[in-house]
C-alpha cells in the first residue's frame, strides 16, 4: 500500500513538504500520533481552565475572576476535557494499536481517517474562539441545560453548537472506520473471540459512538432552532419542555461516559496480564461484561435527573438499572484481581498506572453505586460529591488508563525506552495530587456545597484549599509526563527490543521497535 | 523531588500559604477519617442527619451503602494488595497457569446481585414515602428567578421575595465575612413545625433547584412546570440551603433560609404579614399622593440600586459587557423617561433583566429610576414620582 504522502512531488521546500506530509497523511500511525498530540494539547488547555477555577475556589470570596468568567471556565473545562482530551486520546490510541493488534496493514478507510482527524482542530478553534467574543464564552455548564443555554445563552453559543456538530461528525467517521477495520482486516485465524480485549472494548465503544453522537447532534440542533428559528422544543411558553433537553442530552450523556471508560478497561486488560505474566482471567466474561455495560448504559440516563420531578415509577426503574451496572463492572474488577492472583508480577510504570486505574476507578464506582440510590441522590445531586465521583471515574479511569497505554506502547512507537525512574515519580506524584484534589470533594459535597458555584460558605474553606493545592500538584505532573515522552522520543534510556516486555503477548510485539511506518504487508497467521 | 517544588510554586496556595499547617492537618485527618467512620460523624463531614424523618432515613441509606462499599472495598483491595505483595516476581517467580472458571464467574455475579437487592429494598420504601405529597396542611409556592426566591402562601394569599443579604463588601473581601456568609437572606421562608408543608416549585426564567439539606428536600424549579415536594419538621429553628442548579452568573448567591416556628407563632406571623401588606398599601397611597424631592429620592434609590441592580450593572454603573449593559451614559438612563420606566417595570423578555413591577413598590421604582438618571455622571436632572410609576403599571 502506498501512502498518499509519498506521492507529493519532491521539489517542494522541505518545511512545506513536512507540513503537507502531516496534513495529507493517510497512515494510521501518523494519524494516531496527530490525535495524541491534539489530545494532549487540549488536556493542557482544559487543565489550565481547571487551574483558573481552582485558584478562585481556594478561598471564599471573589479574588481573581468574576462569576461569569468562572462559569465560562467550568463550561469549557468540561467540553474540552470530554471532547478534546479523552475522546481523541482513545481514538488516537485505536488508530495506532487496532491495526497492529489485529495484523492489519492500516485502517480500512485511510482518507476518511485523515478527514476525521482534521475536522477536530477546526472544531476546537470554533469552540475556544468563543472566549474572545462579545458576551464571552458559553457559561451554562458542559451539560448545556435549556433554557439557560437557549434563551439566555450568550451569542457565542452558536459556535459551540457548530463545534459540537463537527466533533460529532469526526467521532462518527472515526467509529465507522474502527468498526470496518475490525470486521474486515483481521489477520487470518483471528476470530472475534481471539481478539485482544482492547480491540473488543473499542469495537463496542465505536458502536456506542455511532448510536449516541447523532442524539447529541439532534439536541444541539434543537437548541439552535430554539435560539434562532422560532421553535419551542425546550420552552414551555411555546408548548415545549426544558426537561426534554435533559432527557435527550443524558440519553447521549450516559453512554458517553462509557465511551470514555471502555477503552480504558481494554488497556488495563492488556497491561495487567503482561506484567502478571499470566493470561487474562475470564476473557469471555470480560467481553460479555463490556457488552452488558454498553447495553445497560442506554437505560440509566434518568439517574442524572432524579430531582426534575420524575414520577415514582421512573425513579425506581432508573435506580434499579443503575444499580445493576455494578454487577458487570464488579465482574471486571474481580477478573483483573484474579488475573494478578498467583502471577509473577513486576511493577513497571504501565503496570503502576493500570493498578492505580483499577483501585481508584473502583472508588469512583463505589460512589457511583451510592449515587444510584435515588433517595440519597436527593442529597448528593449537584453537590461536590458528584464532582468527586465523576473525577474518580474519569481521571483514574480515562486519563490513568491512557497514560498506562502511553508508557506501555511508547517503546513500540518510538523504539526507545522511557526513563523508568521518572515514570515512577510521575505515577506517585499523580496519585498524590489526584487524591488530594478529589478526595476532599466527597466531604465538601456531603457537607452541602453545591457544584458550579464561584463562592461558598465558610465551613467549606479548608477542604477547598486542600483541593486547590492538590489540583496545582496534579497540574504540574502533566509537564513531567510531557518531559518523559519527549525524552523517550529523543532517545530515552536506550533502544527497545521488539518484544519490549517479557510477558507481553500479541501481534504488535512481533514487529520491530519502532514499528515500521508500514506494517503487516502480508497478514500474519494466528492459530 | 517534583512534588516539593510543585508545592512551593503552586499559585493556588499563594494567598493562604500561611494557613498551610492548618489544612495539612485537616487533610491528614481526612485520611484518618476513612479508617474511623465514627469520627466522620463527629467532625460534621458526614451527610447531614437533618431534622426530618426523611432526612434521617436518607442518612441511614447513605450509611448502609457507604459501609457496604467499605466492606467490599476492604475485601477486594485486601486481595489485591495481598497479591501485589505476595505474588511479585522476586518471591513468586513462576506464574500459575489458570485463566478461566465458570464457577467463580457465576459466584461473583450472583453475590453482588444479592447485595444490590438488599440495598434496593429500603431505598424503594423511602423513595415511595418521599413521593407521597398527599394531605399537606400548608402549601407554599416557590418560584425561582435570577437570583432570588419568591415565596407565596397559597391559602393565606400572601407572598414575598427572598434575596441574599450578604453585603457585597464581604464577597469582595473588603469586610470580615459573617458567620452565615452567603447563607443569609432578607426575608426567610417561615413554616410551622409539626405540620406537613407542601412545596410547589416553579421558575420565572431558567431552571433553579430549591434545596434545604436538613430537610432532604431538593426539587428543581422548572419554568412552565410545577413540581411537588414536602416536609414535616418537628424542631423549630433556622435552616439554610442554596440553589443547586446552575442558573447563571449569580448562581452562588441564591441562598434558601427557612425559619421553622411553632404552629401558633406561624398563625400570628401570617396575620402580621397580612397587616404589613395592608400598611404597605396605605404607605403606597400616601407615597403617590405627594411630590418627592431629589434629596429624598436619591438615597432611597441608591439603596434599592445596590440591593437589586448592582450585582449585574455594578455599583458604579459600569456594567459587564453586552450581557449586563452599563448604566453610566446608557441610552436608556439618559433617554426618554417613559422608556426607562417601561424597562424597569416590565424588564426585557428572554434576558436576565427581569420585570420589577411585582417586586418593588412605586416609591422604590421611582427612586431607583431617579437615581439611575442622576448618578454615574448621567446628570439628567429629572425626577420620577411614585404617582407616575403607579399610572405606568
Amino acid at each position: 500500500m502506498i501512502a498518499h504522502a509519498d506521492t507529493i512531488p519532491p521539489a517542494r521546500h522541505p518545511l512545506i513538504a513536512w507540513i503537507l506530509r502531516w496534513i495529507l497523511t493517510t497512515n494510521h500511525k501518523e494519524i494516531g500520533t496527530l490525535y495524541l498530540c491534539l489530545s494532549f494539547a487540549m488536556f493542557i488547555v482544559g487543565g489550565a481552565m481547571a487551574m483558573v477555577f481552582r485558584l478562585e475556589l481556594a478561598q471564599p470570596g471573589l479574588q481573581y475572576v468574576g462569576a461569569d468568567f468562572y462559569n465560562q471556565m467550568v463550561t469549557l473545562h468540561g467540553l474540552v476535557m470530554v471532547f478534546g482530551a479523552v475522546m481523541p486520546a482513545f481514538v488516537g490510541l485505536a488508530n495506532w494499536m487496532v491495526p497492529l493488534m489485529i495484523g492489519a496493514p492500516d485502517m480500512a478507510l485511510p482518507r476518511l481517517n485523515n478527514f476525521s482527524f482534521w475536522i477536530l482542530p477546526f472544531a476546537f478553534f470554533m469552540l475556544l474562539s468563543s472566549l474572545f467574543m462579545q458576551g464571552g464564552a458559553p457559561n451554562f455548564g458542559w451539560t448545556l441545560y435549556a433554557p439557560l443555554s437557549t434563551t439566555y445563552g450568550p451569542p457565542s453559543t452558536d459556535y459551540l453548537i457548530f463545534g459540537v456538530h463537527l466533533m460529532g461528525i469526526s467521532s462518527i467517521l472515526g467509529a465507522i472506520n474502527i468498526i470496518v477495520t475490525i470486521f474486515n482486516l483481521r489477520a487470518p485465524g483471528m476470530t472475534l473471540m481471539k481478539m485482544p480485549l482492547f480491540v473488543w472494548t473499542w469495537l463496542i465503544t465505536a458502536f456506542l459512538l455511532i448510536m449516541v453522537m447523532p442524539v447529541l447532534a439532534g439536541a444541539v440542533t434543537m437548541m439552535l432552532t430554539d435560539r434562532h428559528f422560532g421553535t419551542s422544543f425546550f420552552s414551555a411558553a411555546g408548548g415545549g419542555d426544558p426537561v426534554m433537553f435533559q432527557h435527550v442530552f443524558w440519553f447521549f450523556g450516559h453512554p458517553e461516559v462509557y465511551i470514555m471508560i471502555l477503552p480504558g478497561f481494554g488497556v488495563a486488560s492488556q497491561i495487567i496480564p503482561t506484567f502478571a505474566r499470566k493470561k487474562l482471567f475470564g476473557y469471555h466474561s470480560m467481553v460479555y461484561a463490556t457488552a452488558s455495560i454498553a447495553i445497560l448504559s442506554f437505560v440509566v440516563w434518568g439517574h442524572h435527573m432524579f430531582t426534575t420531578g420524575m414520577p415514582l415509577v421512573a425513579e425506581l426503574f432508573f435506580m434499579y438499572m443503575t444499580m445493576l451496572i455494578a454487577v458487570p463492572t464488579g465482574v471486571k474488577v474481580f477478573n483483573w484481581v484474579a488475573t494478578m492472583w498467583r502471577g509473577s508480577m513486576t511493577y513497571e510504570t504501565p503496570m503502576l498506572f493500570a493498578l492505580g486505574f483499577v483501585v481508584m476507578f473502583t472508588i469512583g464506582g463505589f460512589s457511583g453505586l451510592m449515587l444510584a440510590i435515588a433517595p440519597a441522590d436527593f442529597q448528593y445531586h449537584d453537590t461536590f460529591f458528584v464532582v468527586a465521583h465523576l473525577h474518580y471515574v474519569l481521571y483514574p479511569g480515562a486519563i490513568f488508563a491512557m497514560m498506562a497505554a502511553v508508557y506501555y506502547w511508547l517503546p513500540k512507537w518510538t523504539g526507545n525506552m522511557y526513563n523508568e525512574r521518572l515514570g515512577k515519580i510521575h505515577f506517585w506524584s499523580a496519585v498524590f495530587g489526584l487524591n488530594l484534589t478529589f478526595f476532599p470533594m466527597h466531604f465538601t459535597g456531603l457537607g452541602g456545597m453545591p457544584r458550579r458555584i464561584v463562592d461558598y460558605a465558610l465551613p467549606y474553606a479548608d477542604l477547598n484549599m486542600v483541593s486547590s493545592v492538590g489540583a496545582g500538584i496534579l497540574g504540574l505532573t502533566q509537564f513531567l509526563f510531557l518531559y518523559i515522552v519527549v525524552d523517550a522520543i529523543r532517545g530515552g534510556t536506550g533502544k527497545a527490543t521488539g518484544q519490549v516486555w517479557d510477558g507481553a503477548e500479541g501481534l504488535e510485539w512481533t514487529l520491530p521497535s519502532p514499528a515500521p511506518l508500514h506494517s503487516f504487508h502480508k497478514p500474519p497467521q494466528v492459530d | 523531588m517534583m512534588p516539593f517544588r510543585a508545592f512551593a510554586c503552586i499559585p493556588a496556595g499563594i494567598g493562604a500559604l500561611t494557613r498551610l499547617p492548618v489544612f495539612l492537618s485537616r487533610s491528614l485527618s481526612v485520611g484518618l477519617l476513612l479508617v474511623l467512620p465514627q469520627s466522620i460523624l463527629a467532625q460534621g463531614w458526614d451527610m447531614r442527619e437533618g431534622v426530618t424523618d426523611i432526612s434521617q432515613r436518607i442518612q441511614t441509606l447513605h450509611h448502609i451503602s457507604l459501609f457496604i462499599c467499605l466492606a467490599v472495598g476492604i475485601v477486594v483491595f485486601g486481595a489485591m494488595f495481598y497479591t501485589i505483595i505476595a505474588h511479585r516476581r522476586s518471591v513468586h517467580p513462576e506464574p500459575a497457569n489458570f485463566h478461566e472458571s465458570t464457577k467463580v464467574e457465576v459466584i461473583w455475579t450472583l453475590i453482588p446481585t444479592l447485595i444490590l437487592i438488599g440495598m434496593a429494598v429500603p431505598a424503594t420504601i423511602t423513595l415511595r414515602d418521599i413521593e407521597d405529597n398527599s394531605d399537606a396542611d400548608v402549601t407554599v409556592l416557590i418560584t425561582g428567578s435570577q437570583w432570588k426566591w419568591h415565596y407565596q402562601y397559597v391559602d393565606a394569599g400572601i407572598g414575598f421575595y427572598s434575596n441574599m443579604s450578604t453585603p457585597t463588601e464581604q464577597i469582595n473581601n473588603e469586610q470580615e465575612k459573617g458567620e452565615h456568609y452567603l447563607l443569609e437572606v432578607d426575608n426567610p421562608l417561615v413554616i410551622p413545625s409539626g405540620l406537613k408543608v407542601r412545596f410547589l416549585t416553579s421558575s420565572d426564567d431558567v431552571i433553579h433547584s430549591w434545596w434545604v439539606p436538613d430537610f432532604a428536600v431538593k426539587q428543581d424549579a422548572i419554568p412552565g412546570f410545577i413540581n411537588e415536594a414536602w416536609t414535616l419538621v418537628d424542631v423549630p429553628g433556622i435552616y439554610r440551603g442554596q440553589c443547586t442548579e446552575l442558573c447563571g452568573m449569580n448562581h452562588a448567591y441564591m441562598p434558601v433560609v427557612v425559619e421553622v416556628v411553632p404552629a401558633e407563632e406561624f398563625n400570628t406571623w401570617i396575620e402580621d404579614q397580612r397587616v404589613a401588606m395592608e400598611l404597605a398599601g396605605e404607605a403606597a397611597v400616601a407615597a403617590r399622593s405627594r411630590d418627592w424631592s431629589m434629596e429624598e429620592l436619591m438615597p432611597i434609590g441608591e439603596a434599592v440600586y445596590l440591593q437589586h441592580c448592582a450585582t449585574c450593572h455594578q455599583p458604579d454603573g459600569s456594567g459587564q459587557g453586552i450581557t449586563y449593559p452599563a448604566q453610566a451614559g446608557s441610552l436608556i438612563a439618559t433617554g426618554p423617561v417613559d422608556v426607562h420606566i417601561d424597562r424597569v417595570l416590565n424588564g426585557v423578555v428572554d434576558t436576565e433583566m427581569q420585570a420589577w413591577a411585582p417586586q418593588l413598590s412605586d416609591l422604590d421604582i421611582a427612586a431607583v429610576i431617579t437615581y439611575e438618571r442622576n448618578a454615574f455622571g448621567n446628570d439628567m436632572g429629572d425626577l420620577v414620582q411614585p404617582l407616575t410609576i403607579y399610572n405606568s403599571r
